[in-house]
């Protein structure tokens, strides 16, 4: 299989301005006004794609999957490394960037194909596709000012699917337009896949990845942290996001009061579908405190299957060492293992205890059913 | 590979496609080579720039014409009229030269803040960026020949013919004007998304140049002698633009084709008396200085457009 992406060393600083000083007076007047400080948006990049290959690139806000993606389409020169392409590639940043608003959806097709790198008469026989596909046929030769946001960026989309790329590069822009035209793009994109065309997906949305994507990257402060199949590489990405948010929200975490561990009665975490498990959480307190319990059950593949605060029942602790349970009654979930993250909220609903993966339930089910959870369907006539 | 049916289910062999580089430092060649490959963008965007400056007017690309002809008009009133510098055809004079001025400063004042100003689509889009100072430069270059067509309909009425036999260095001045302009405008583009101060000082250094250059005086009965007095006539040949509108008023303005030193006519004391072969081996040489220009200019974009999206 051909190499169509080769991203080898990549790094990419960028200088931030402490003081802009923008206009010639300011640099003339205080030239060394204003400190630099050097940020690394990505550190040493190193992964390829292959030919017929859908990759997810995930991370949350500033982990540089932006900037990877800017400079795997040229937009951005890397500091050092370099990023070797085959075939050609057509990338949807932000929909509808280059459209000139004056200019009319007809005229707007075709400065687009061009800046996309495709020729006038290549973007003449797939014009009727273009605009089949955008379903804005009236206003084809309309300024494109007048189009509604759906418009405008269901005609960008258009293009970028239809001029026949090798490489398609998406960041976070398949969240437009409404369900069905989103629907139509996502059976684009496996038509894509299935002509054996290569797909780079910039994502927020994990079961996109999932259901898109052969392998996924995370990015974690410009630093790759996974590189491999789907499943693996979204349970590092939900750590590394989990692990930030507490971060943000450690002013609410309460070192007072600390959660130990989570058992269960007999001490075993195997359970079959449809039965009940009881767990004790563990918890030491250094005052006594009254809050709420939460708790959240997750796939291993990073699906929150529940976030529950137990009916919001209190929880009074009492200085020293305390034991909560939990009932769970029925658990209607199918084979697999899932975790559980515990935790006690303030009356605003802020963390001030939480315990990341505190237990793994293993559940083992013998019925007909597939996916994640059962109904127990029946049929009746 | 571009004939596929969209439905087809075939695997496509790229192993032959060419392997595109994206890293810190794009040499000249390669850049050259990335430019030639996208004429097409450069027309698209010409094309739109200039549909998008006249859309909804009425009178449409008339009003390309009409600063122009103001300008001049009320030159030829201040300085032929009123201040009566008893220059003959002075109205034909200042039409050859400002064809050229017009031409360099249409593309330098438009493409000085065209990066900044078309960020959005620096920021996201991946295209040589050269381009968008080109295409500007290249709208320039059209409405420079919709003048020479009004120019050559004013010789026809007035009855003057162009120096025919000087005609042939005309391409070799526009090329180098061509790249000079280019030039200009490719290093312009790019400074100013550093300092943004650029757009206002090129509008008063583009006033000074303008009068640093032999448009609206001549620059053999004004100092030329004082400048030969002191030795330093050369300085004033250091503005490039100055020997391609002095070709281009030798060729519409002067319209005897007398090829000497030596040409009975008032009108020779307005423009310096060299022979054709001066004209041609000055203007060969400017082309080829202009192109090395050129190449370093690309060179400078090169340089700064590393950083631009993070400074936009």
């Amino acid at each position: 299989m051909t190499t169509v992406i080769e991203v080898e060393g990549v790094s990419k600083q960028f200088k931030i301005h402490h003081e802009r000083s923008q206009t010639l007076k300011e640099r003339l007047l205080h030239p060394k006004s204003g400190s630099t400080e050097v940020f690394h948006a990505l550190s040493d990049m190193n992964f390829e794609v292959s030919s017929g290959e859908t990759v997810g690139i995930v991370g949350h806000n500033g982990s540089g999957k932006s900037t990877l993606l800017k400079c795997i389409c040229g937009v951005l020169q890397p500091t050092s490394g370099q990023i070797r392409l085959r075939g050609s590639l057509a990338a949807l940043l932000e929909l509808g960037a280059g459209f000139q608003t004056e200019l009319s959806g007809r005229d707007n097709v075709y400065l687009y194909g061009a800046m996309l790198g495709f020729s006038r008469k290549r973007v003449d026989g797939i014009f009727d596709d273009i605009v089949d596909f955008s379903e804005i046929e009236h206003f084809i030769d309309t300024q494109v000012k007048f189009y509604s946001s759906g418009m405008y960026v269901r005609l960008a989309f258009a293009v970028a699917v239809n001029v026949d790329p090798d490489i398609l590069v998406v960041d976070e822009v398949l969240a437009v337009g409404d369900e069905r035209f989103q629907a139509k793009c996502t059976d684009r994109i496996r038509t894509f896949q299935e002509e054996g065309r290569s797909i780079l997906l910039v994502t927020h949305q994990a079961d996109q990845v999932r259901s898109l994507c052969d392998r996924a990257i995370v990015l974690d402060g410009g630093l790759m942290v996974a590189n491999g199949p789907v499943q693996e590489s979204l349970r590092i990405f939900r750590e590394h996001l989990l692990e930030d948010a507490v971060e943000l929200d450690r002013t609410g975490l309460r070192a007072e009061i600390s959660i130990d561990s989570v058992t269960t009665p007999s001490g075993s975490f195997d359970v079959r579908s449809g039965a009940g498990i009881h767990l004790d959480v563990n918890m030491t307190s250094h005052l006594a405190y009254s809050g709420n319990f939460m708790m959240e059950i997750f796939t291993r593949g990073g699906l929150l299957i529940s976030r529950s605060d137990a009916q919001g029942s209190p929880v009074n602790l009492k200085p020293g060492p305390n034991r909560v349970g939990i009932d769970l009654a029925q658990i209607p979930l199918l084979d697999g293992v899932y975790d559980v993250n515990v935790g006690i909220v303030d009356h605003h609903g802020t963390v001030i205890a939480w315990r990341e993966q505190a237990a793994s339930i293993q559940v083992t089910y013998n019925g007909r059913e597939g996916g994640i959870v059962e109904l127990g369907a029946s049929v009746s006539q | 590979m571009n004939n596929e049916s969209s439905t087809g289910v075939e695997r496509r062999s790229l192993d032959d496609a060419p392997v595109r580089v994206v890293s810190a430092r794009v040499n000249l060649g390669t850049r050259l080579r990335n430019l030639l490959s996208r004429r097409e963008l450069l027309t698209s965007l010409i094309s739109s720039d200039i549909r998008i400056k006249y859309k909804g007017s009425a009178l449409g690309l008339f009003w390309s014409m009409l600063s122009p002809a103001l300008t001049l008009g009320i030159y030829y009133l201040v300085f032929s009229v009123i201040t009566k510098n008893g220059y003959p055809d002075f109205a034909l004079y200042l039409f050859s030269g400002l064809v050229v001025w017009n031409m360099f400063f249409n593309s330098v004042i438009s493409a000085t803040g065209v990066i900044v100003d078309r960020a959005g689509l620096v920021k996201k889009v991946s295209f040589p960026r050269e381009i968008l100072p080109l295409a500007n430069v290249g709208a320039a270059v059209i409405y420079f020949f919709i003048q020479l067509g009004v120019l050559c309909l004013f010789l026809l009425v007035l009855g003057h013919s162009p120096a025919w036999s000087f005609l042939w260095i005309l391409p070799i001045s526009f090329a180098a004007l061509y790249l000079l302009a280019a030039s200009v405008s490719i290093v312009m583009s790019a400074i100013t998304v550093y300092m943004r101060d650029m757009r206002h000082l090129m509008e008063v250094l583009l006033q000074l140049w303008f009068w640093l250059s032999p448009v609206v005086y001549s620059y053999e009965n004004t100092i030329s002698l004082r400048l030969h007095a002191h030795g330093i006539a050369w300085v004033y040949f250091l503005n490039p633009i100055t020997l391609i509108i002095m070709t281009f008023q030798r060729i519409f303005y002067v319209s005897t084709n007398v090829n000497s030193t030596q040409i009975p006519h008032p009108v020779l004391h307005i423009l310096p008396s060299w022979p054709m072969s001066t004209y041609f081996y000055l203007n060969a040489s400017l082309l080829g200085l202009m192109a090395i220009i050129f190449l370093i200019s690309l060179t400078i974009f090169g340089r700064l457009e590393g950083n631009f999206e993070s400074e936009l």
